[in-house]
């Protein structure tokens, strides 16, 4: 499959994503180094190393999976793929589609960005396509939706 | 002939009475429990008059639901409305119907009353269960509803011709060659070895094991008690599947329903060559108790009749799961490399997996949900991707091809995802009819 035009996803979705890390590995991690203060500067030392070390793992790891996103419209169907660790690539029919999400945490409306889910009858076709531009959001649930319409097929 | 399609109809008068008794079953099982759990807890008479108050009020609420229920059958729907204080009204499309159950559970059976259940797709529970109806009105209705979506009239209703009809004898013997038969094989060496040290220890020790060895036991009963008897019939409506000892259980699934087939064979049923066929269709939720008795279209059945079986409800002839995985997937797979296998034709997509239990899935193109690849750490190290094909039932969710060549996978990807077009085009169009 390499004809496709695989397009990527904002890079909005990055800066969440490593305010993400900042915020619930970081902001902890620095915490408690701060704590560890009182048991000894060498605690301190190491608890901070180990923060710096996991939010550099973490930061990295972020930006990986943010590279290996990905989606392609194709005529008959939507390509998904995504992950590093395990990687993932779903197909969906556009006549399989019921209903199409879109939603924007805060952050993520600050940025300008929202996340399409798609849904099929089958619980275990989980394609979601994160950090689009609101407006390619819109763009991509419409389209979704018109095309689901026409080619529509029953269960 | 039947009464006016816009009459409204109220279930069996008899429905507050049942469910009354329902209740007063339960509360017999648990004062029954809690006395053999605390031998003189409260005063017997204290418990029955309490029993006997909740029964009455169990009676009364059953009989205001009763009075406030009512259903009308129309060309197109089933319309149901109940509720006192909150009028609840409900439309089931009949064009939309996944599948009709009657089941006559014993008590209800005893009084000649019947409960009907009808599935649509995406119903968390079953919709609109009308319980309970005299068993008359409970086959006209589903006669009814079947009968709705086609076009000519059905001329002669007694040749449903029974395909295949399940021995007791086989039933019994294979839910025992399972659980029962494993822990018992297990238990008893044990049994032995206490008995050699300490033969004092051996009859306690027996003792306690036993209340564990009825609970599996029970198990492999209650199966059989909803699968005795079971039989397969094609009718015009569809398959139709009877079974069920105590309780009862009428199933029909109208035809081009069926989402996905699955083939079990464990390993103590190989040398008689014995499968169990389940199959699933959209509507059933995958609920506690009634999974097992739902979804089996065969509980056990030689191989050749199994297949012919399954080939007869997907209509056409399968393909075989010939083509094996690579010689690396040993790596990942141990244990099972050798039964993983897949094969693919113009209609079906079938794939084999599992070490003890060889596990056969059957998925129709036509109704393939979406496909999906994955490739874990493992997996991308050797080269290899396990191919998902999701269908919309809830307990058999699609087929995997487990392990294969990530080259393989992705041509598998695209021939599937074209064939699979294909397949809904000619899907859209209604499914054969007979």
């Amino acid at each position: 499959m390499a004809e496709q035009e695989w397009r990527r996803p904002d890079r909005g979705l990055l800066v969440v994503r490593r305010a993400q890390c900042l915020l619930l590995l970081a902001l902890p991690g620095l915490l408690l180094s701060g704590g560890a203060l009182l048991a000894g500067a060498v605690e301190a030392l190491a608890a901070l190393l180990v923060t710096v070390a996991l939010t550099g793992i973490a930061l990295v790891s972020a930006e990986r999976r943010w590279c290996a996103w990905g989606y392609a419209e194709r005529d008959d169907d939507l390509l998904v793929r995504r992950g590093v660790l395990v990687r993932r690539l779903s197909v969906v029919p556009y006549g399989r589609l019921q209903y199409v999400d879109v939603t924007a945490g805060p952050l993520d409306r600050r940025l300008g960005i929202a996340r399409v889910t798609l849904h099929t009858a089958a619980a275990a076709s989980d394609a979601s396509i994160p950090g689009l531009p609101a407006a390619e959001a819109t763009r991509l649930r419409d389209r979704l939706a018109a095309l689901g319409e026409a080619r529509a097929a029953g269960v | 002939m039947s009464p006016a399609p816009d009459d409204w109809h109220r279930l069996h008068p008899l429905t507050p009475l049942l469910r009354g008794g329902r209740v007063l079953l339960l509360l017999a099982a648990l004062v029954g429990q809690q006395g053999l759990r605390q031998g003189d807890g409260l005063r017997p008479a204290f418990v029955g008059l309490g029993s006997l108050a909740v029964t009455a009020l169990a009676v009364g609420v059953g009989y205001v639901v009763w009075r406030t229920t009512r259903y009308r059958l129309t060309a197109t729907e089933l319309q149901v409305e109940s509720g006192l204080l909150k009028r609840r009204s409900r439309r089931v499309p009949l064009a939309r119907l996944q599948s009709v159950d009657v089941v006559r559970p014993i008590i209800a059976r005893i009084a000649g009353l019947a409960e009907l259940r009808l599935e649509v797709v995406g119903g968390g529970s079953s919709e609109a269960p009308l319980a309970y109806l005299a068993d008359e009105d409970a086959q006209r209705l589903r006669r009814a509803m079947l009968a709705s979506g086609r076009e000519e009239e059905v001329v002669a209703r007694a040749d449903d011709a029974v395909l295949v009809q399940v021995p007791t004898g086989a039933l019994v013997a294979s839910a025992l060659l399972g659980p029962p038969l494993v822990i018992a094989l297990l238990l008893l060496p044990c049994l032995v070895a206490v008995a050699l040290v300490a033969p004092a220890a051996a009859v306690p020790f027996g003792a306690a094991l036993l209340p564990a060895y009825a609970g599996v036991f029970a198990v492999a009963g209650r199966r059989v008690l909803a699968e005795y008897g079971f039989s397969v019939a094609e009718t015009p409506d569809g398959l139709r599947l009877r079974h069920g000892l105590l309780d009862t259980r009428t199933q029909t699934i109208p035809p081009g329903r069926v989402q996905a087939v699955r083939l079990l064979e464990p390993l103590l049923w190989r040398p008689w060559g014995w499968v169990r066929v389940e199959v699933d269709v959209a509507g059933y939720a995958g609920r506690g108790e009634e999974q097992s008795a739902t979804s089996a279209l065969l509980p056990v059945a030689p191989r050749q009749l199994a297949e012919a079986l399954v080939g007869r409800v997907l209509g056409g002839g399968l393909p075989v799961a010939a083509a094996p995985v690579p010689e690396r997937a040993r790596w990942r797979a141990p244990l099972s490399r050798r039964r993983l296998r897949a094969g693919l034709d113009d209609r079906h997509l079938v794939t084999t997996s599992g070490v003890l239990t060889t596990t056969t899935d059957v998925v129709p193109l036509a109704k393939v949900q979406s496909l999906r690849l994955t490739a874990g750490p493992w997996q991308q190290r050797l080269g290899l991707t396990t191919l998902h094909v999701d269908t919309a039932g809830r307990r058999l969710p699609g087929a995997k091809a487990h392990h294969r060549d990530a080259a393989e996978a992705a041509a598998l990807l695209d021939e599937l995802s074209r064939r699979t077009r294909a397949a809904r085009r000619l899907g859209t169009v209604p499914a054969t009819r007979p």
